[in-house]
């Protein structure tokens, strides 16, 4: 096949690369450029939209021998993903950056823009693994549970899984991965890992919020609509949250309080005890359901996760029927034995069955049965 | 596979007489500064390099300062004029450069404007990518006495607009304010007499034209008051510090002379094979679009004229296409070209030349430029057009995608 491996010039994309060379495929290796000035990103060396980083990845090109060339992408990770990731906080929901990234950039730009001058897949250096079952593709976990990306895979869907390929898929740890890269002479081997959002340079997601969205003063109140103290902006706090509330008077019970809800309209942040974060009623949005899941409405047995390093829950889980209630294309999940806290709108639900992933939906909304006091989130 | 090269705007091959002069000298030792045998052996040949670089731009063999290449001679010209021009004349802060300068003169100004005082004018060109000389006027009508330099490329690396730099020089020099050209992709391409031009200061390197790459000059009048920018043992009037490449400079002398004695026959084989290319381009792929000058016709060789374009080159948008797309496909089917501009990391971005020339950034977007050179053959100029049709089909196909149409979602 003719392969273009997406190089970040990091460790894992280099030895995806190598890999499928080595399974004896035509590849050429494409670096993404996602940012429009001259100083990229992020100057330090644990991003992956540097000079540097672009550097690194055509060395490693060389080292395995592929022709290597760097690709601009960046007017469209501005238009979706970092334009996705201000609208989010601004309506107050908590945006996952790296799946609207695979969604928008890796598996639609540059996947689309491959097939079309003649590759047959884009290999990325992701955790995942792809199992043939009668004749279709499924997305599984990693055996490397600590590093397995499933979670942030799942939204490319099942037509562009047939088109994806993940040679890291049967590593089952990292040291694995970086002693492949030393014997094949890759001097990225050793280079550390990346883990914040590439485009916020310092790692300052809040920073770079009121950079961005200016500061919009507002009001920390409880439950009954009681002001416990003020923000700068109501984009800067995220369902669960429990640090940098500022308020002055501690409750009344001495617990800890934790960010319940972000209203954006009237800009407030509603604050609480942490039972009232536990919620056992998800609903989601814009689902993505791969081949052999049921989406005829009936409910059925599978676990969810709904953070990128979360634990996986048994949850009953029904696609939305076209005329049901729930938002078209939506997905509902009950958790019947136990409970998620700090289940943010913005963020993944991804549905598994063991290691395979069914389907995934945006959070829209989540509740405790027998309380309403989200329900306004899930109408919004 | 068969590969034509036609990226020698970006760098051409060494001549076989340079790079032997130039291995010849890297097996001798000899610094030219030092006062013994060697040193004096090294000196006498780096004088002559000189004086053989000087008779071929035009010059005095004094005006010729060494460099290490055209992007150090040029902020030494920005740099070292501005600072040289407003000691004692504070007022002096006005730099006005065209809009679509290399960035090796574009970047110094614009730090110079962050560092050092400086406010900078961009001259604005035409459509075709030549310096509006009403603007020109007007600028230095109204503030001459603010102005530092004036700097405008002789010919433009992208689009290959030959500028008119003695009209330039004419109405500077009304004003006093001295003129520097960056004659970098001009130099063995057309006719360059310093002199002649009136210049004040001209950068000129050696890889662009036979010689190796890491050498360079400005070559400059010696009124021209000028601040060093390297410091050191005070090398080439002390405005220039570090050890003379010895090597490396015989072997830019020895290019440039042989450049300059072969280029009317040069210029006249290069610019039919390019009118080949570009004619042969647009029948091919009728929606193509030439940028700068449409008029491909050398003067008659009277030895004063000068083409509106540089002979050699060849730059073309192809609507609905990426630039990087098509220089993939075509680097894949053995033909190596260029997007125009290319930054550290090797992204093509919409060329800030085309956007200066008024094209619209969806059309700067799918540029190539295909630059000949000395090497350069009819076989390169078939490859290009038996390949190209294809080429840009399929870079269309993928620009659609890239733009949103007929993406699946």
């Amino acid at each position: 096949m003719r392969v273009l491996a997406a190089m970040s010039g990091g460790v894992d994309s280099a030895v995806a690369a190598a890999l499928a060379v080595e399974a004896g495929h035509e590849v050429v290796g494409v670096h993404m450029a996602l940012s429009r000035t001259r100083d990229q990103f992020r100057t330090g060396s644990r991003g992956c939209c540097s000079i540097e980083d672009a550097g690194d990845a055509r060395r490693a090109a060389d080292v395995i021998g592929i022709p290597y060339y760097v690709w601009d992408l960046s007017e469209r990770f501005e238009e979706t993903v970092v334009a996705d990731f201000l609208a989010e906080y601004e309506a107050g929901r908590t945006p996952n950056p790296c799946v609207r990234c695979n969604e928008h950039i890796k598996f639609e730009a540059l996947l689309d823009r491959a097939t079309a001058l003649g590759f047959d897949a884009v290999a990325t250096g992701h955790y995942a693994r792809v199992v043939e079952r009668d004749g279709r593709r499924e997305l599984h976990r990693s055996p490397n549970t600590e590093k397995d990306q499933s979670y942030v895979l799942a939204v490319m869907g099942p037509e562009r899984l047939e088109r994806a390929i993940f040679p890291l898929g049967g590593y089952a740890s990292k040291a694995e991965v970086r002693a492949e890269a030393e014997r094949r002479g890759l001097s990225v081997s050793a280079k550390p890992d990346s883990y914040d959002i590439c485009f916020v340079a310092d790692g300052d997601t809040r920073g770079f919020l009121r950079d961005r969205l200016g500061s919009r003063p507002g009001e920390i109140v409880d439950t009954e609509g009681a002001v416990l103290g003020a923000h700068d902006g109501a984009y800067a706090f995220t369902v669960g949250q429990r640090k940098g509330l500022r308020i002055d008077r501690p409750a009344d019970d001495g617990r800890p309080r934790y960010v319940l809800d972000v209203q954006p309209a009237q800009n407030r942040v509603v604050v609480g005890p942490a039972e009232l974060l536990t919620v056992d009623t998800i609903t989601g949005s814009d689902a993505v359901w791969f081949a052999g899941a049921d989406t005829s409405g009936t409910w059925f047995d599978a676990e969810v996760q709904v953070r990128a390093h979360g634990a996986p829950v048994a949850a009953r889980v029904r696609a939305a029927a076209p005329d049901d209630d729930v938002a078209a294309s939506g997905v509902e999940v009950h958790l019947p034995d136990e409970r998620l806290r700090g289940v943010a709108p913005g963020q993944s639900v991804v549905v598994y069955e063991g290691t395979r992933v069914v389907g995934q939906a945006t959070v829209s909304g989540a509740s405790r049965s027998g309380s309403a006091s989200r329900t306004a989130v899930a109408a919004r | 596979m068969t590969r034509a090269y036609l990226d020698h705007a970006a760098t051409t091959p060494m001549s076989s007489a340079a790079l032997e002069a130039m291995t010849a000298e890297l097996a001798r030792t000899g610094n030219p500064s030092s006062l013994h045998t060697a040193g004096r052996a090294a000196r006498r040949t780096v004088e002559e390099s000189r004086e053989a670089l000087a008779s071929a731009v035009g010059a005095r063999p004094s005006e010729v300062l060494f460099t290490g290449g055209g992007t150090e001679a040029d902020n030494l010209a920005v740099k070292g004029i501005f600072w040289g021009r407003r000691t004692g004349h504070p007022e002096r802060r006005r730099i006005l450069v065209s809009a679509v300068e290399h960035h090796a003169v574009l970047d110094p100004a614009f730090w110079m404007a962050e560092h050092s005082g400086a406010e900078i004018v961009l001259l604005p060109v035409d459509g075709d990518g030549r310096v509006d000389l009403r603007v020109l006027r007007e600028e230095l009508a109204a503030n001459a006495a603010q102005t530092a330099l004036v700097s405008v490329m002789w010919a433009n690396n992208e689009v290959g607009t030959v500028q008119p730099v003695r009209e330039i020089v004419q109405l500077a020099h009304q004003h006093g304010v001295p003129v520097h050209s960056d004659a970098v992709q001009a130099l063995g391409q057309l006719p360059v007499d310093f002199a002649a031009s009136g210049l004040d200061a001209m950068t000129v390197t050696a890889h662009k034209l036979g010689g190796p790459v890491g050498t360079g000059a400005l070559v400059a009048r010696k009124d021209l008051p000028m601040t060093p920018v390297l410091h050191g043992g005070g090398q080439e009037r002390g405005v220039r510090s570090g050890t003379l490449d010895v090597a490396g400079i015989r072997a830019f002398a020895v290019a440039a002379t042989e450049a300059v004695s072969s280029l009317p026959e040069r210029a006249v084989r290069l610019a039919a094979l390019r009118d080949r290319l570009v004619w042969g381009v647009l029948e091919r792929v009728p929606d193509a679009v030439l940028r700068g000058p449409a008029d491909l016709a050398l003067p008659p060789d009277d030895g004063a004229g000068s083409p509106a374009r540089l002979p050699a080159n060849a730059h073309l948008t192809f609507p609905g296409c990426e630039g990087d797309s098509l220089l993939y496909l075509l680097d894949s089917a053995g033909v190596e070209v260029s997007t125009g501009s290319a930054c550290q990391a090797g992204v093509p971005r919409p060329s800030h030349v085309l956007l200066a020339m008024g094209v619209p950034e969806v059309e700067a977007r799918g540029a190539l430029r295909f630059s000949l050179g000395a090497t350069s053959t009819d076989a390169d100029v078939d490859l290009v057009l038996e390949v190209l049709p294809g080429v840009v089909d399929r870079a269309r196909a993928a620009g659609l995608v890239s733009l949103g149409v007929g993406g699946a979602r």
